[in-house]
């Protein structure tokens, strides 16, 4: 029965980390949920190597990997979106364990994008991808309190310069811990 | 608020209408002259006022100034015949030798309190007779101001449209210095001298708006660490917040009667959309309700309604929204981007920011039939401001990697590029007419 369940959890969680993402993961998310870390104690040592492959080693049972996310700040962009990357999952749900259990610790969200298109728009967009970051964070149990966001739109690009590369540098939300 | 420059050179090169640069001084080159540009010689004026020197060379500037126009090519000093300051003394005759349409000739005389006053005269070459005597009388500390007004009665009897000479510009600079940038918000005259410093900030400083009257600009702010909406009063340099709500403030837009601020805010909800407020009572009220963004408001004419950028179709496009009703209509088709309106003063065009097959440039929208020309030719052309008499548009642009503003008449026949002479340039503003 449990290995039965621990297929059907693993099958969810391949399709899961398979899915284009919107602004969110919310199946992402229910990978690193409580209800999966008892599956997993429960497995037997076989069938955790298979598992492990598919998913990537989780903050929990390696112990290193925490300092390694955190250090992990910034969330790109594509262009004209607002959509977080399935590669950051890892990175988010670090921070999002980390906020979650420091209650008193703060993020500022500050969203970017490239210069390309009129500014005000522009700070509309930068907000919208830091909002996308701030659902991403709150769907893994951070307080809204602990959250906060801004937009500079293309007002401080990261890299200057007109092109590809300078763009992609630019759109970007750096997680920005508040004393 | 500080000078930046204080006196200018005296012009040179009259035909370029180049200025001497200074610290974040403009300059101004016409890149793209109308082909039938008027030739016109503006004879230096008589001085016959207090003082060995004029603080100003008259003349200069009224040649610099119809030069930027695109309309008219000065003729150089050199090649005058001589230098008359009264009818009697000129002889057209001889001006009609030079090939040139307009001669201008004038001189300065001392009026009470240490004020100026300035007598031209206009003659039509070829018909043989004058066309305009004038005189008019300048402030003692304002002698520029009153060369520009003239330029600004010759320009409007020789092209029917009113001269913006006197008129100024306000733009954003930035400079950077390793890390930390500098940001400045600017007033310029139109022709780019006497560039005063309005705000300073290490935080970014965005959206200038001229209020109607002139005196006063409002502009967007993250010296506070977020944006806020800040009113300064320029001549006293006084300022107060309209709003600073949680989330964004931007996009300030005053109402025609300079009563009332359209925004966007973004507020707790997270979502951007149009609000206006009334400025002395703090009122607000909210224009959308649409989980797009919504930004970037700028007010018809007659005040009724607001132009806006929303992207609830997908992309940017421009909507337009009477302010006694929810329900926005789009005015933008053609394209997949059409963001920050600006209306003509005769509120029959929209200036927008327009894709134009991947590059951004400024078109205008014919309000009424929806056609869009594209009138610059740039690769990230923005901000288009149109100037009061609704003949010229100014913008920002990338020249060389660098922020650089510059202005296309509507007609897409003239182009200038305006240059400061150190850091970047943006967002301009072309102030109402001076009253």
């Amino acid at each position: 029965m449990s290995m039965h369940r621990l297929v059907l959890i693993l099958l969810a969680a391949m399709v899961a980390a398979g899915c284009a993402s919107r602004d969110t993961q919310p199946d992402a998310g229910s990978v690193f949920d409580e209800e999966d870390m008892g599956a997993e104690t429960q497995r037997a040592p076989g069938e955790g190597g298979f598992e492990e492959g598919e998913l990537g080693t989780r903050p929990e049972e390696t112990g290193e990997m925490p300092a390694r996310l955190l250090e992990e700040t910034i969330i790109y962009f594509d262009f004209d979106s607002s959509s977080v990357r399935p590669s950051y999952s890892e990175a988010l749900a670090a921070h999002a364990a980390y906020l979650a259990e420091n209650s008193g610790m703060r993020v500022r969200l500050e969203g970017h994008t490239d210069e390309r298109g009129s500014r005000e728009y522009n700070i509309g967009l930068g907000e919208r991808r830091s909002q996308a970051v701030r659902r991403a964070l709150m769907l893994q149990g951070v307080g809204a309190t602990q959250i906060s966001t801004v937009s500079y739109g293309e007002e401080r690009p990261a890299v200057t310069g007109s092109d590809e590369e300078a763009w992609e540098m630019n759109r970007r939300v750096e997680i920005v811990y508040l004393r | 608020m500080r000078k930046i420059s204080t006196l200018l050179p005296l012009l040179a090169a009259i035909a370029t209408g180049w200025a001497a640069p200074a610290w974040a001084e403009l300059r101004i080159q016409i890149t793209k002259g109308a082909s039938e540009a008027v030739p016109i010689a503006v004879v230096p004026f008589g001085w016959e006022a207090r003082g060995a020197e004029p603080p100003v060379d008259v003349a200069a500037v009224i040649a610099a100034d119809l030069a930027s126009s695109g309309r008219f090519a000065p003729m150089e000093r050199k090649d005058m015949i001589g230098r008359p300051t009264q009818p009697e003394q000129v002889r057209l005759e001889d001006w009609r030798l030079l090939k040139t349409d307009v001669v201008v000739i004038g001189r300065v005389l001392p009026a009470e309190s240490g004020r100026y006053e300035l007598q031209f005269h206009v003659f039509d070459v070829y018909r043989n007779q004058p066309l305009m005597a004038y005189s008019l009388k300048a402030p003692a500390d304002n002698l520029r101001g009153g060369a520009h007004r003239v330029a600004d009665m010759i320009f409007e009897r020789l092209t029917g449209i009113p001269g913006v000479f006197t008129t100024r510009i306000a733009y954003v600079t930035v400079e950077k210095s390793g890390d930390n940038s500098t940001y400045r918000l600017v007033v310029a005259d139109a022709d780019g001298a006497n560039a005063v410093e309005i705000a300073e900030s290490a935080e970014p400083l965005m959206s200038p708006a001229w209020s109607p009257d002139g005196r006063r600009l409002a502009y967007v702010s993250f010296e506070k660490k977020a944006s806020a909406i800040y009113v300064q009063e320029l001549r006293t340099g006084q300022r107060r917040i309209i709003s600073s709500h949680p989330g964004i403030n931007g996009a300030p837009a005053w109402s025609p009667d300079g009563q009332q601020m359209a925004v966007a805010l973004s507020r707790e909800e997270g979502n951007l959309d149009i609000y206006v407020i009334t400025l002395d009572s703090n009122e607000m009220r909210r224009i959308t309700r649409n989980p797009a963004i919504d930004t970037e408001p700028t007010w018809a004419p007659d005040g009724s309604a607001l132009y806006f950028t929303s992207d609830r179709s997908g992309g940017p496009q421009t909507y337009y929204v009477r302010l006694d009703s929810e329900n926005a209509r789009r005015v933008t088709f053609e394209g997949s981007y059409n963001a920050r309106p600006r209306v003509s003063p005769d509120g029959r065009s929209l200036a927008v920011v327009h894709n134009d097959r991947g590059n951004y440039r400024v078109a205008l929208v014919d309000i009424r039939r929806g056609t869009v020309q594209v009138l610059s030719d740039g690769r990230q052309d923005e901000s288009p401001d149109f100037a009061p008499n609704g003949s010229m548009i100014i913008y920002a642009t990338r020249d060389a990697g660098r922020g650089v503003l510059a202005a296309v008449s509507t007609d897409g026949r003239v182009q200038q590029r305006i240059a400061a002479t150190e850091g970047e340039v943006r967002e301009p503003v072309w102030s109402p007419y001076s009253r």
